[in-house]
């Protein structure tokens, strides 16, 4: 038997290439190694708040570590409730703008705004934050006439433009890839463009725009500076809509204003990293829901198309 | 003689109409926060404001020391994240199998983006300042960044060493050449622009980071340079948190001006990067 080595087929001495294999493979295994590090350091980092806090403080609505009161609840609600805010201002901006872009603008508009929307998607949030201070949270304080513009709204407003990019970006793909045809047959059976937009395009389109949506939302729930510098920062638990107009304080802001202060392994810095573990869980679910929405469309335009 | 536009026609204006109002509603105050920055902020930039060290806690003077501290970590985080991400990109574009542990690795880069900023940087805090003991470091800042960074590289990565034809590597193999030769000779040149641009937004992205070095390496004022991977350091985005929140009686002229610089440093990124694909799409003959 002649093997490939002896005929010269591979002039490369084998070993060389098996050990770049080898890495190339245990790069392809990091992202693996490092969620699973992630979590595992979350969870061992957290568990002791269970154990030194217990269940019954940790789920109450007063969050005042100076007197070890670690209620999480007004956090969860913070987080909540600028995050469904920035969703009412990302679903509607966002898609209208990703059908906009993809299925009315000219060519000529599309490519210029799309790096545009993008541009929003690059913006530091801090500079965000830093904006919505100076700018956003005065008018809406003399607009609205609320105590302090710094508020669970200015939160929502901006964390709805952060999501924006991310809903725009990953819909108008969507809108994209429905094939021409489907406008067209649309178009011959003498619907207008508008009814084509809402009875054929968005709806062929539909698990994308979920997609981008969730996308969307699990951006808006994790982030971190922008609502730190204008939400006011107080733990209050929000209990209607009306505490929209009041300060807040978000998961992640909590974790990046008071972990700078806190004493390794003390009781309160396990309880950041159980808040921490809890942010990690929500990432978890949302955008694993998500990418199984794409996946279920790959496979049923598979079906269609084989 | 004028024509009667039915009602459904009606609705459709109305409707087009309202969307071009969101689309613009969604643009103008992206250009607006622009504008704004680079107006208020430019009267700021001197070569004082950019070369010289912060005074007078920090209301005087320039930002030398955010600058370079945040070059460094993006550098940093180039030096980890570039190999890995394109390792794990060609892993996943040519060897791996349809399988259950490609897929699970699929799942764990769709999570590794989703992660929380503050959540990168109780982790970096956790394993790479503390359990490793780098201290508050570039180094752990530049570690931390770099695993927050490493899905968006994977991605783009891998979409562009897909989109090289799958003839090239068929002629390539069928010429003699074995498996590595035909992805370093053939296929990552051919794709190279493509991972230029995904490297450059990745980069960007650390770049512009804040909560993941507010405890793993950024310093509150540090009026000198590092000299070690293993100094803590200022660094522009945390910098222009620190002025707009914690200093009080902070010139606004510095503010903005630190603004418009780290801004400038961000989007000259996005810049290159879209020149490059750009260029590339013009350019390709496939």
């Amino acid at each position: 038997m002649i093997s490939k080595q002896k005929i010269g087929i591979n002039p490369k001495p084998p070993k060389r290439e098996f050990l770049i294999t080898a890495l190339i493979k245990a790069a392809g295994y990091s992202a693996i190694i490092f969620v699973g590090m992630i979590f595992l350091f979350l969870l061992v980092e957290s568990l002791p708040a269970l154990r030194e806090v217990g269940l019954s403080n940790l789920l109450s609505s007063r969050w005042y570590p100076i007197e070890d009161h670690y209620g999480v609840l007004p956090l969860i609600g913070g987080t909540l409730i600028i995050t469904i805010g920035a969703t009412m201002i990302a679903l509607p901006f966002g898609v209208g703008t990703a059908i906009y872009l993809s299925e009315i603008a000219p060519r000529w508009l599309r490519e210029t705004l799309k790096p545009i929307v993008e541009i929003l998607g690059g913006l530091p949030s801090v500079v965000l934050g830093f904006m919505g201070m100076l700018i956003l949270s005065p008018y809406l304080r003399i607009w609205l006439d609320l105590p302090t513009g710094l508020s669970a709204l200015a939160g929502s407003i901006l964390l709805g433009g952060i999501a924006i990019p991310t809903v725009v970006s990953i819909s108008e793909d969507a809108l994209d890839a429905v094939p021409r045809s489907y406008r067209d047959a649309s178009l011959a059976m003498g619907a207008t463009e508008w009814q084509t937009i809402w009875r054929v395009t968005l709806p062929a389109a539909r698990s994308g725009v979920l997609t981008a949506v969730m996308l969307g939302i699990g951006r808006a729930i994790g982030e971190t500076m922008t609502v730190m510098m204008v939400t006011g920062n107080a733990p209050i638990l929000p209990t209607g809509i009306k505490d929209l107009f009041s300060p807040v304080r978000t998961m992640t802001a909590t974790i990046a204003a008071e972990m700078g202060e806190v004493a390794n392994s003390s009781t309160h810095y396990h309880v950041l990293f159980l808040i921490g573990i809890i942010l990690f869980l929500i990432s978890l679910v949302v955008n694993v829901t998500a990418s199984a929405v794409v996946f279920r469309q790959k496979k049923s335009q598979e079906r269609i198309l084989s | 003689m004028t024509m009667k536009l039915s009602a459904r026609q009606y609705k459709q204006r109305l409707g087009f109409s309202l969307l071009t109002l969101m689309t613009f509603l969604t643009i103008i105050p992206i250009m607006g926060v622009v504008i704004y920055i680079i107006y208020l902020g430019l009267p700021a930039i001197n070569l004082e404001f950019l070369t010289g060290f912060p005074r007078e806690g920090m209301r005087e003077g320039g930002i030398l020391p955010a600058i370079i501290g945040t070059f460094y970590l993006t550098l940093g985080t180039a030096i980890f994240a570039v190999p890995l991400g394109i390792g794990s990109a060609i892993y996943l574009s040519e060897y791996a199998p349809d399988n259950k542990a490609t897929q699970l690795i699929r799942i764990a880069i769709i999570n590794l983006a989703g992660i929380p900023s503050v959540v990168y940087g109780l982790f970096g805090l956790g394993l790479f300042v503390l359990f490793l003991g780098f201290g508050t470091s570039i180094l752990a800042g530049s570690l931390t960044l770099s695993i927050m960074t490493l899905p968006v590289i994977i991605s783009t990565t891998e979409e562009a060493l897909r989109a090289v034809p799958q003839s090239f590597r068929t002629v390539s193999m069928s010429l003699g050449a074995t498996k590595w030769q035909t992805i370093r000779r053939i296929v990552l040149p051919q794709a190279l622009p493509g991972i230029l641009t995904g490297v450059i937004l990745g980069l960007e992205r650390a770049a512009g980071e804040t909560a993941p070095i507010l405890f793993t390496v950024a310093a509150f004022f540090l009026p000198r340079l590092p000299n070690s991977p293993l100094d803590a350091t200022m660094a522009l985005p945390y910098h222009l948190y620190v002025i707009s929140t914690q200093v009080p009686g902070m010139p606004i002229k510095i503010q903005y001006g630190t603004a418009l610089v780290l801004l400038a440093f961000v989007l000259s990124m996005n810049l290159v990067a879209t020149a490059i694909r750009s260029r590339a799409r013009a350019r390709r003959q496939w």
